[in-house]
Formats: C-alpha cells, structure tokens, sequence
C-alpha cells in the first residue's frame, strides 16, 4: 500500500483545516518551549536523560517488573488480566459486563482501546461505550477517529461541533463553546452515575506500589475510575516504571512536553477497589495488561526504543508533516513521527511500508522527545531494511555504487544525464519514473560537474 | 499456556533472560528538592493555585471565611477531623452512608475537603482517598474547597514523593493531585473550566495551633 495521495492532496487544499492544524500545533509546540526554558526548568536536559535511561533499564527488566507489578495489584485488591491481543482483552471486558450486567460502560481517554478498536467490539455485543473526554466524546458521535495523540479533536471547529451536537443529540444549534462543553457536561454527568463500568488508559504503571497513574484535564478520567462499581484499565506493558519516586521525573516532562503544562489539572494514582471503610471508589479492579505486538518491538534491538514513548505527542507538533498532512491520512491511530516507527512495527510492515519514507528527516521529533527516542535514527534503520527487501531499489543503488566507484564511469554518466535533462527539461516523466516525478521537478540542468568545477579551481 | 506465560515467556525471550534471573537496580531518579521557607513557599502557592488561596491566622477563623466562601450554596464535607474540629459541619453535610454522600455531591453546590499536602511550585491540592476523605467530595459538586494547615504546605511534587514512598496503603485506595480547576480547550483550544469537575477552587491555609483532633 502506497500513501493515500488523494487524501493528502484535500486536506492540503482545506484551508480552514491547515489553519486549525498549524494554529492549534504551534500553540502546542510554542507552550512547551517556554515550559522546557532554561529558566522554567533548569534540570530539563537531565531529567531527560534521567527518564530515557529508567525506561531503558525497565524494559531491560520487563519480565521482573510485571510480575513486581501483579504481586502488588494483588495485595491491593485487584486483579492482572494478560491479553496477548486485543481480542482477548476486549473478550475478558465483554465478559465481565455480562456477568456483572453492566450495559453501560464510561471511557475517558485511552489511545491503547483505540488501538484495539475496543468500542467497536463492545457496540458489536451490546454494550454501549461512552467517551467522556470532550474531544473524543464529539469524535465518537461524528464517527471519527482520534486526529492526535493528545488533542482528539483539534480538526473540529465551534461549528462543526454545534452540527454534530445538534445532529446526535437533539439540542439546540449553539457555536458558543462554553455552551457546548456544558452540554457535553450535562450528558455525560448523567452516564458517569449510571454507569456499571468505567475503563480508562494508563500513563504510567508503577511496578512498586501496583498503581495506575492517569493524568488529563477535565476530570472525566477522575469519574471514570471513582464512579462506577467497577474500574478496568487498559494498559500496553511498556507503561510500566519501577518505582513511586520515578514518577517524579515523568510528571515533570509528561504535562510540559504535551501542552507546556507544569502539571495537568489532575494526576490520578489509583490502585484498585476501596479499602474498608471507604465510601466510594469502584468495588472491583481489574488491570489488562496489552501485549498486541509489544513483545515483537521488544525483541527487535533496532526498534525497541521505541517503547520508551510516554504519548505526549511533541513529535507531532513539532514534525513538519504532520502539521501539513493532518492525523486522519496516517493509516493507523498512532500518527506523526512516532506512529511512523510503530505503526510498521506493530501492524505489519507490507502495508505500511511507505511510512518512514514520508518524513524529511528533520529531526525535530528527536529533539523534543522528552524520553530521548531517536525517531529520525529508527526511521533510517527501517529505510534501510524496506529497501533491502525491495528489489527495484535494491538494483537502483547497485547500479550507483557501482558507477560511484568508476570515476570514469561516473563522470561519462553525468554528461549524459547534463545532456538528456537539457534536451527534455520537463524531464523522464514516463515509465516507473512517472509517480515519482508527479510530485518533484528536476533542478535545471548545469553546465558543468562538480568535479569539473574542482578542476578549474585547483588550477 | 495461558496469556500470562505466554508474554511473560516472549518478553524473556526477546531480552534473553531466564526465570527468575535478577535484575540490576534501577537508576535514580532526579529529585529536584530546594529548600524554601514557609513564608516563600505560600507566596509562590498563592502565585501559582489557578484559584483563591485565603490564609486564617488561626482555626477558629476558618468558620467565617468557609462560609463567605459558600455564600449560601449548599456544601458537602468529608469526616476530616480536621475540618469536624473547625466545626464546618454547621456548614456542610457530613454523611457516613455511600449512598447518600454520592447522593448528596451530585446535588451540592459546593465540596468542603482538607488535603494530605499542598504542593507550592505547581498550586497543587493532594488529595489521598481514605474513610475520612471520600472521592466524589472534591469532583461532582462544581466548587472545591480544600481546608489545609499551613505545615502541609510543601514545596513540590519530588519533595512530596521523596517523603511518601508508596502513595496509598491499606487504607487509602487513591491519590489525586489537583492543580486548579477542571478544564478543557478541547474545541479551537478555547479554555472552558468546569467541563466534568469543579469550575472552581478555592484553598484555606490556616496558621497557628494545630485544633484538638
């Protein structure tokens, strides 16, 4: 599969979506500048190192840390649900709702259920599944998948919010956003105390004390997971750091790196049911921990740093594709810079092998990663196994390295090359050359080689 | 085999590790903890809370300002002793029963709580859910109130980790940390307070004696 072309070619031509994409991106990306400063945070350079280096050691460690991790849920309380794919952990959830008649299941934000199309598997059994971030709530009644890692909804405006809502919910048409997000308030407060379950994500698992650590801005995390009689977080196996105090160097960069937030408006560490005594809080927890691949980037000593991701989604603001194409013309849930190295990983390379090719190497998304994962470096290591698998390629650079080496050769080519672009200055656009040429001109031709430029030097 | 050797199984293999093989310790983390005085450390909380911060010079004056804070709205209260021995129960509905407290913070104006610290650096209100200090009291209703000595007033989150190394225990099934109000900017990243939690917050940092508990 090849990128969608003409995809791409509409979004770039929806002048209002590059707007709401540049303007809401920038922000972003301006916010976490400031955040990261020298004088905000003075220690940021080590705290990078230092969370780059707790990642490295506990995937290092994984198989100790999750069995630290269950023995802890455990004593809690709770209870460590293994699903080595999506289907198993949506089947256990399926399940439970079954045997515990809930009908009504509350989400808050988790792009590891988006990646395993949790909702969709849910609404095939009967269980209705609600959203209750704003932004993915909208996305869930426009039928739309998240269009950023952190900020769901950043393609939508007031408008096509009031559209939506009046459309899926019968309100009045409203484009005041206050309005809206009071309505979403009022629907949603409705579920949250009905609900039997609640699911959320997980930004972090501390192995030490077996606690889930959710951090977010609205509050509907904090609902999900005291509300309802039942908690069940979702979790991929990477999310796990060895200790309480760890957390310290995550929260630090996580809020700041994401929004230029020092800290969101809530972090949440919760492990599992209420304790005796208390008067809220769920009744039952449950932690399914995600394999769906992981272990398959684990083995890989090429690509396995890039697990050490905390979704904070600077990579995308920052990369210069991303800010142009948009989230929705990446094949997959996870997009930018980061998606790109992932998404093959994880969901097949054949598919998705146009991916690290759609990058201009920057490296800007190296730069502001907060855990120091070389995207530019891993998007160069999987060029290069793409291309040795592919044998137009593989003939292609034969052929250079074997001209490169004859400098007769070379240069005769050359003059040859000069020669055909003078005479066709539209260029080789026929053959396999043709799609390749649809989106690049050829410079003009020069008069003279480099090498012979050299020559007339030295003299 | 079931999911669990399974992954367990393809994580040793894919790091070629053995059963039971022990790991190295982990690295340290960076605790970024500076000194600061009392008096430093609420002018930066008092900079920094995205709500109002008022300061009693003694407990017995917390009944006052928690009750202009109020202005008439109906409140809930956690059991605190804390709070019970600045006597807002005359303010606030204190309730033992699950189901009326949930009842009664869907309805009231306003959520009355103390706090296990207060982190200056950020403006944050830790909150440790536990029998005294239930969880809905600080999330439905759309005002928190947080009722808070001064001696827990910390300096910021490394400080309050490096001195709780587990967050929870047996009778404490949560830990929240909350820096202002509920929020969104969701839509065009217009800021919207208020969208699922409260749209308000408002700290009482009380000096002075510590009340008989």
């Amino acid at each position: 599969m090849s990128a969608p072309d003409s995809a791409i070619r509409q979004t770039l031509a929806d002048a209002n979506l590059q707007l709401a994409i540049y303007s809401n991106t920038g922000r972003f990306k301006d916010n976490r500048v400031k955040a990261v400063a020298p004088d905000q945070l003075p220690e940021y350079q080590d705290l990078r190192t230092r969370a780059a280096a707790i990642k490295r050691h506990t995937l290092a460690f994984l198989d100790v840390y999750l069995l630290q991790l269950e023995n802890a849920v455990n004593d809690n309380g709770g209870k460590v649900i293994w699903a080595s794919t999506g289907e198993e952990a949506a089947e256990f959830i399926v399940k439970l709702a079954k045997d515990r008649q809930a009908n009504l299941i509350v989400k808050s934000k988790s792009m590891t259920s988006e990646e395993i199309q949790l909702n969709e598997r849910l609404a095939h059994n009967e269980l209705e599944a609600v959203e209750t971030d704003l932004g993915e709530y909208i996305l869930q009644l426009a039928g739309q998948r998240p269009f950023h890692i952190v900020a769901p909804a950043i393609h939508m405006t007031r408008h096509d919010v009031a559209d939506i809502f009046t459309e899926k919910l019968g309100v009045a048409h409203d484009t005041v956003i206050e309005n809206q997000a009071m309505t979403a308030r009022r629907v949603l407060r409705e579920k949250f105390l009905t609900a039997g379950i609640g699911i959320t994500g997980a930004n972090f698992l501390l192995a030490d004390s077996g606690a889930v650590v959710i951090v977010e801005n609205e509050g509907n995390a904090r609902l999900t997971h005291s509300a309802p009689k039942i908690h069940i977080a979702i979790a991929g196996i990477e999310k796990l750091i060895p200790r309480t105090r760890d957390l310290a160097v995550f929260l630090d960069l996580l809020g700041r790196s994401a929004s230029g937030q020092t800290l969101t408006s809530y972090t949440s560490i919760v492990t599992g049911p209420r304790r005796k005594g208390e008067l809220d809080g769920p009744e039952e927890f449950y932690l399914v921990l995600l394999d769906a691949g992981r272990t398959k980037l684990l083995a890989d000593p090429d690509q396995r740093e890039s697990l050490q991701c905390i979704r904070c989604g600077a990579c995308l603001n920052a990369c210069p594709v991303y800010r142009k194409i948009g989230g929705h013309n990446y094949p997959w849930v996870y997009s930018g810079p980061i998606g790109k190295v992932i998404t093959p990983a994880l969901q097949g390379k054949e598919n998705n092998a146009w991916l690290p090719f759609a990058s201009s190497l920057c490296g800007a998304c190296g730069e502001v990663c907060p855990v120091k994962i070389d995207i530019p470096g891993l998007l160069i290591k999987l060029r290069k196994e793409l291309v040795r698998s592919d044998p137009a390629d593989r003939s292609a650079f034969r052929v250079w390295a074997w001209l490169m080496r004859r400098p007769v050769m070379y240069g005769l080519a050359g003059r040859i090359g000069r020669t055909l672009l003078r005479r066709m200055p539209l260029g080789f656009n026929f053959g396999p050359l043709a799609a390749w040429r649809s989106e690049r001109d050829f410079p003009a031709a020069p008069s003279k080689s480099f090498r012979d430029c050299w020559k007339e030097r030295k003299k | 085999m079931d999911s669990r050797e399974v992954i367990l199984e393809r994580v040793r293999r894919a790091l070629g590790r053995k059963p039971g093989q022990k790991p190295l310790p982990p690295p340290e983390p960076l605790l970024r903890v500076s000194y600061r005085s009392p008096a430093a450390r609420l002018a930066l909380f008092r900079s920094r809370l995205l709500g109002t911060v008022t300061v009693v010079p003694e407990y017995s004056g917390v009944y006052a300002v928690v009750e202009k804070l109020l202005d008439g709205q109906t409140a809930v209260a956690s059991g605190h002793p804390y709070l019970r021995a600045c006597e807002l129960g005359k303010l606030a509905g204190v309730f033992t029963d699950p189901e009326e407290l949930r009842n009664a913070c869907a309805t009231a104006g306003a959520g009355i709580t103390s706090a296990y610290c207060l982190l200056a650096e950020t403006g944050t209100i830790v909150l440790r859910a536990c029998p005294d200090e239930p969880r809905l009291i600080s999330l439905l209703p759309p005002v928190h109130i947080a009722v808070v000595p001064q001696d827990r007033l910390l300096t910021n989150l490394d400080e309050m980790l490096s001195m709780t190394p587990r967050p929870v225990d047996e009778d404490s099934s949560a830990m929240v940390l909350i820096t202002g109000p509920s929020r969104t900017g969701d839509i065009e990243q217009f800021l919207v307070r208020g969208v699922h939690g409260p749209g308000e917050v408002h700290v009482v940092i009380v000096q002075g004696k510590t009340p008989p508990l």
